[in-house]
């Protein structure tokens, strides 16, 4: 097994479950409910990409957020958060140099090793594609050690598309498939219209020595992974991120169980072959 | 230069069918192109053929009243373009709006229907591939319409 696993937290050091303040450095808007938020983060900060932050509101609350920058960028954090209530809707109205408290990072990440000399499937719907930008990032940036770079991103429509000046730019670089699709397009709209799994009749697909990875909405990545097992990926090779209601992120409160699993912990990164009972299971 | 035969038997909707069914779909066959903006076929419209879509991209349009067109689909290279030639009223039930310049093979329905009907093999190859074409469409608009990217989804 070769799955990237969460820092270590030496509680000689720090308590996992206590939040330090990290100053707001910047936040950026994405689309009409969706924004990136920048934070200062200590020198040699490190976190595995698919890792997740549990983000303290002040008087509000406390939410797990994925990690969405890069890797190699030690000072700072980067998290893209679609603010849906109070408690994400208070986040993203921080000012610059204001605090937020940040436990983590937690959690396993995509296992980037498992995939150097294999050509590279990267699956997104929606915001799913935040968790994923770190990978994209750690494969550009060492280019050598991987195939192919194959991006399949989903959205409902254009104007809920992230990084949109980034998947061009992506889509730029050598040895990178971007395909980008929408569920619903205007009349304005050029590009593909669809579900995430109809991109998959453009990519020459090379099973054998490929390792996705996908992030979205539940349902589509189990659509998703049962696609890809029917264009031949072994179930070993296609990874998940899960998610379910995090609270402690440490193991210890179980809101987070997923069957014998504890997403905070034991994922929120697995391999297909450990989720494909569960997702089919009925209201798990 | 490329034959019909070549090409037909080339796309992957016919990998696998055996040269002499390829044979018999190229009598029914012809090159087309279409431009930007244009329509292949609008809803109503009798449904006399197919298309091997070999470059270019596709919208599949619905229209309802006092709404802009909604655009259900996009098609491109290496795709299928129409079914309802294969079954009766042979009437398309949606407009194909070309987004960008297609280059497509034609089969001719009427032609390929009585071929099929002469050639029960051929007719079976034939519903086969589209079933599966059918199967997938049909699960994707499933997939669609439970708009999983909705907030509180």
């Amino acid at each position: 097994m070769t799955m990237a696993t969460a820092a270590p937290i030496d509680p000689m050091t720090t308590d996992p479950m206590l939040p330090q303040p990290h100053s707001v450095r910047q936040v950026v808007k994405e689309t009409s409910d969706t924004f990136t938020m920048t934070l200062e983060a200590p020198s040699g900060n490190r976190f595995q990409p698919g890792q997740f932050s549990m983000l303290w509101v002040f008087g509000v609350g406390e939410l797990p957020i994925s990690i969405s920058g890069d890797p190699a960028e030690r000072d700072r954090l980067v998290y893209t958060v679609r603010s849906v209530g109070q408690a994400t809707q208070t986040l993203v109205s921080r000012e610059v140099g204001e605090a937020v408290g940040v436990r983590g990072p937690f959690g396993t990440g995509w296992p980037v090793e498992k995939a150097q000399g294999r050509d590279v499937l990267v699956i997104a719907g929606g915001i799913g594609l935040a968790p994923l930008r770190p990978v994209i990032y750690e494969v550009l940036r060492n280019r050598e050690k991987y195939g192919r770079l194959v991006i399949l991103y989903g959205a409902r429509s254009p104007r809920d598309l992230l990084y949109r000046k980034e998947l061009a730019a992506w889509a730029r670089q050598r040895e990178t498939q971007v395909l980008v699709t929408v569920d619903y397009g205007g009349l304005s709209w050029r590009g593909n219209v669809g579900v995430v799994t109809t991109l998959f009749k453009y990519v020459r697909l090379q099973p054998a020595r490929s390792l996705a990875f996908a992030c979205g909405p539940e349902i589509m990545m189990r659509f998703v992974a049962r696609d890809l097992e029917t264009h031949g990926l072994a179930r070993e090779n296609i990874y998940l991120s899960m998610e379910r209601n995090m609270k402690c992120a440490v193991g210890f409160c179980g809101h987070c169980q997923y069957g014998p699993h504890f997403i905070c912990k034991d994922g929120p990164i697995f391999s297909y072959d450990r989720m494909r009972p569960l997702l089919e299971r009925y209201e798990l | 230069m490329e034959t019909l035969e070549r090409i037909i038997a080339e796309h992957p909707f016919f990998a696998g069918l055996e040269s002499y069914y390829t044979n018999l779909l190229t009598g029914c066959a012809s090159n087309v192109r279409f431009d930007a903006g244009t329509y292949i076929f609008k809803e109503g419209e009798e449904a006399n053929e197919f298309y091997l879509i070999r470059s270019g991209k596709v919208a599949l349009e619905i229209f309802a009243p006092q709404r802009k067109p909604i655009m259900l689909a996009t098609l491109s290279e290496g795709e299928i373009l129409g079914w309802s030639w294969l079954l009766p009223p042979y009437l398309w039930k949606l407009h194909a709006h070309v987004v960008d310049p297609v280059r497509a093979i034609a089969l001719d329905g009427k032609c390929l229907r009585t071929k099929c009907e002469q050639n029960h093999d051929l007719g079976y190859e034939m519903l086969k591939r589209f079933a599966q074409i059918m199967e997938e469409r049909l699960e994707a608009t499933r997939l669609q319409l439970l708009d999983v990217y909705a907030v509180g989804r």
